[in-house]
């Protein structure tokens, strides 16, 4: 779905609005569904554990079906955010999305080493040299500081195994 | 005057060397705990309590407390210069402290922070000091429904005084409410909401919730620019900070104004994250800027940390005088208390007051050394917004990524952040406010239990709620701040029949 203006192409604010109010509304359905599985009504404890979200769950019915409505009536049609914007978003959005994918498998440190690395040399074109002190860096100094200082543990992968860490 | 040569005495115990040097210690670890997102005073009060084993207990709470300052010192500072609050209650901060930093005022809004904070501490250690066991005495009469009222009061005041749509803020709130309401119900032990999905059972935390909705929302907000970052012409200075400090007494009525919500609400025990909250929500309203707030207005700053730290610092009352913690941190303070054999309660102000006394002096002193550490620090905190935002910003999602992390230990939360930040970022292009749903998240809990308590006590009959003076009085101000617009409207149509005269447009006609 697109929209044009000035020359720019992407998709309408309107229809993402009345998108999101729709996924609003659906996740109301979805807590008013789970709260009767729950029981809305009085036991005897009281309002059994259901009751306050069937509720909370209507209202946000109601609330998204005004804006929905209210989305549809609106007059303006300018865009959400040019294709162009949207792909930069993306650019940020599924790298992360692969680096928190792989954090189970390789641990944090490998993984942020590598999507720092990723981030600075694709998108901010950093020579080697700096990509390299700042992706080996930041992990080290996230070890030193959570790990030995604050003792928290972070999630580790097959080469802190190997290092011993 | 029995308190006051108390007093001095215990400024004698706080100012030896050792003691100074533990402060300085406590505010440094502090602010670094409050700095790094998920950890928090609590977290970081309870992990740094073996340290203190091996001083006297004094010196021991001394330290630890100065962590908890320094911590309450450090949120504001990722809220205002990343848009990330390092704890719940710098989320207010982020609402105005951010545009200012984007603005090139990361400088002022840094200042007016922590000199806010420590004007709102102040004015609660100076309450402590003089009224402690009145006001304690007062706060227990606080039953369920009152409990549930002080929550609908801040929870009416979002949707009444927010500038974006009424029904937009009341789905964000909802949503909120019911994303608190996944997991054990804490009433009945029973599970809800969890569709058979065990990663479910602990609920969404609000600090995922938080690190998604702003860190991670902002960070993609950002980007539809390319990797430009706008807040890097910041210019910190001496002059700065001694600039916003001529400016920062024209606001004295907010000081005060928040000063006094925060010891309320630190007391009663609603905490500092409401405190900020209500106090940023009446500061808009009453401000003759209101209109601007959100848009990088210093006294939407002021407001929310003056609040935040009123309210932290007066839940320590309730934990010393009647061994009752007013916060999660002041629960860990009294952990600590106990494991150097110290019963907090009436009787440690009689048994114990050398200790009593000394800890209430380093409250003055913690202060005052916390602030001069974090102006001190402004232009190295600055200074990190000239780092180029393709540096900057993989680095922040990996903090985000460790502070969703270290929350519950859990991947999958890492995995929750992501989507809470996608969730931010379309929530916020389309218009809906994404405080209330913080908000509600946190408070979600608390409020649904003190309003199923209140039903059970009535058998289920709502005039509870208007049983008596005090919580009759907090919900009809709650009902008054949700209905402000049309009562608002009213008034100035009634206005303008009597004079005669036409009535200007727009809805924040007042």
């Amino acid at each position: 779905m697109s929209a044009s203006t000035d020359g720019n192409l992407g998709p309408s604010h309107k229809l993402v609005e009345a998108g999101v109010a729709l996924l609003i509304g659906a996740a109301g359905v979805v807590v008013i569904v789970g709260s009767i599985r729950a029981g809305i009504g009085w036991g005897a404890e009281g309002p059994r554990a259901g009751f306050f979200p069937f509720y909370i769950g209507l209202f946000i019915v109601l609330a998204s079906v005004i804006n929905l409505i209210s989305a549809l009536r609106a007059r303006h049609h300018h865009l959400f955010a040019e294709w162009s914007q949207l792909g930069h978003v993306m650019s940020v959005l599924i790298p992360s999305a692969l680096f928190v994918g792989a954090m189970p498998f390789i641990g944090l440190y490998v993984s942020s080493a590598l999507f720092i690395g990723w981030f600075m040399r694709r998108l901010g074109k950093y020579r080697w040299l700096t990509v390299f002190a700042v992706a080996i860096g930041a992990p080290v100094v996230t070890y030193l500081v959570f790990e030995r200082w604050f003792l928290v543990p972070l999630p580790k992968g097959p080469l802190e195994d190997l290092l011993g860490l | 005057m029995e308190e006051l040569t108390n007093l001095f005495h215990g400024f004698a115990v706080a100012l030896m060397p050792f003691n100074i040097l533990v402060m300085v210690i406590g505010i440094v670890l502090g602010v670094i705990i409050g700095v790094l997102p998920g950890l928090g005073g609590a977290n970081g009060v309870a992990i740094l309590l073996p340290l203190t084993f091996s001083m006297p207990p004094t010196s021991a709470i001394i330290m630890l407390s100065c962590i908890y300052w320094g911590a309450l010192f450090g949120g504001a500072i990722t809220s205002i210069l990343f848009n990330i609050p390092g704890e719940p209650w710098s989320v207010a901060t982020t609402f105005d402290g951010y545009p200012m930093a984007q603005q090139g005022k990361a400088g002022e809004a840094l200042t007016a922070a922590f000199t806010s904070s420590f004007v709102g501490a102040l004015f609660a250690i100076i309450m402590i000091t003089l009224v402690a066991p009145l006001v304690a005495r007062f706060a227990l009469e606080f039953g369920p429904p009152e409990k549930f009222a002080v929550y609908f009061l801040a929870f009416c005041s979002f949707i009444g005084l927010s500038k974006e749509p009424a029904f937009k803020t009341v789905a964000a709130m909802m949503l909120g409410f019911a994303l608190a309401a996944v997991g054990l119900d804490s009433m009945t032990g029973q599970l809800r909401l969890t569709f058979g999905f065990t990663e479910m059972l602990n609920g969404f935390d609000f600090l995922i919730a938080v690190i998604g909705l702003f860190g991670i929302g902002e960070i993609l907000l950002t980007m539809e620019d390319g990797l430009s970052f706008r807040g890097s012409k910041a210019k910190i200075n001496l002059r700065v900070v001694l600039q916003t400090w001529k400016e920062l007494p024209r606001y004295w009525m907010t000081s005060l104004r928040s000063s006094v919500i925060g010891c309320w609400m630190g007391i009663t025990p609603a905490g500092a994250t409401p405190a900020s909250f209500m106090s940023y929500g009446i500061a808009k309203r009453v401000s003759k800027n209101g209109k601007n707030f959100g848009n990088g207005e210093i006294e939407g700053v002021i407001a929310p940390e003056t609040a935040a730290h009123a309210a932290g610092t007066a839940a320590l009352l309730p934990m010393l005088s009647l061994g009752v913690p007013g916060s999660p941190t002041a629960a860990v303070l009294l952990g600590g208390l106990l494991i150097w054999g110290l019963q907090p309660g009436p009787m440690l102000f009689v048994e114990q007051k050398e200790f009593v006394w000394g800890l209430i002096a380093s409250m003055y002193l913690g202060n005052v050394v916390g602030l001069l550490i974090v102006l001190t620090c402004v232009p190295f905190f600055a200074a990190i917004l000239r780092i180029p935002f393709s540096i900057v910003a993989p680095l922040i999602l990996v903090l985000c990524a460790i502070g969703a992390y270290s929350v519950h230990n859990s991947t999958f939360d890492v995995m929750l952040m992501l989507v809470f930040g996608v969730i931010g970022y379309l929530l916020k292009k389309c218009n809906y406010p994404l405080a209330p749903l913080v908000l509600a998240i946190v408070l979600g809990d608390k409020a649904e239990e003190a309003f199923r308590q209140s039903l059970l006590a009535s058998q289920g009959a709502l005039g509870v709620f208007f049983s008596n003076g005090l919580v009759g009085t907090i919900m009809a101000l709650g009902l008054i701040a949700l209905f402000w617009s049309p009562i608002n409207a009213g008034y100035a149509r009634l206005r303008s029949a009597a004079t005669g005269r036409p009535r200007p447009a727009g809805p924040d006609y007042e």
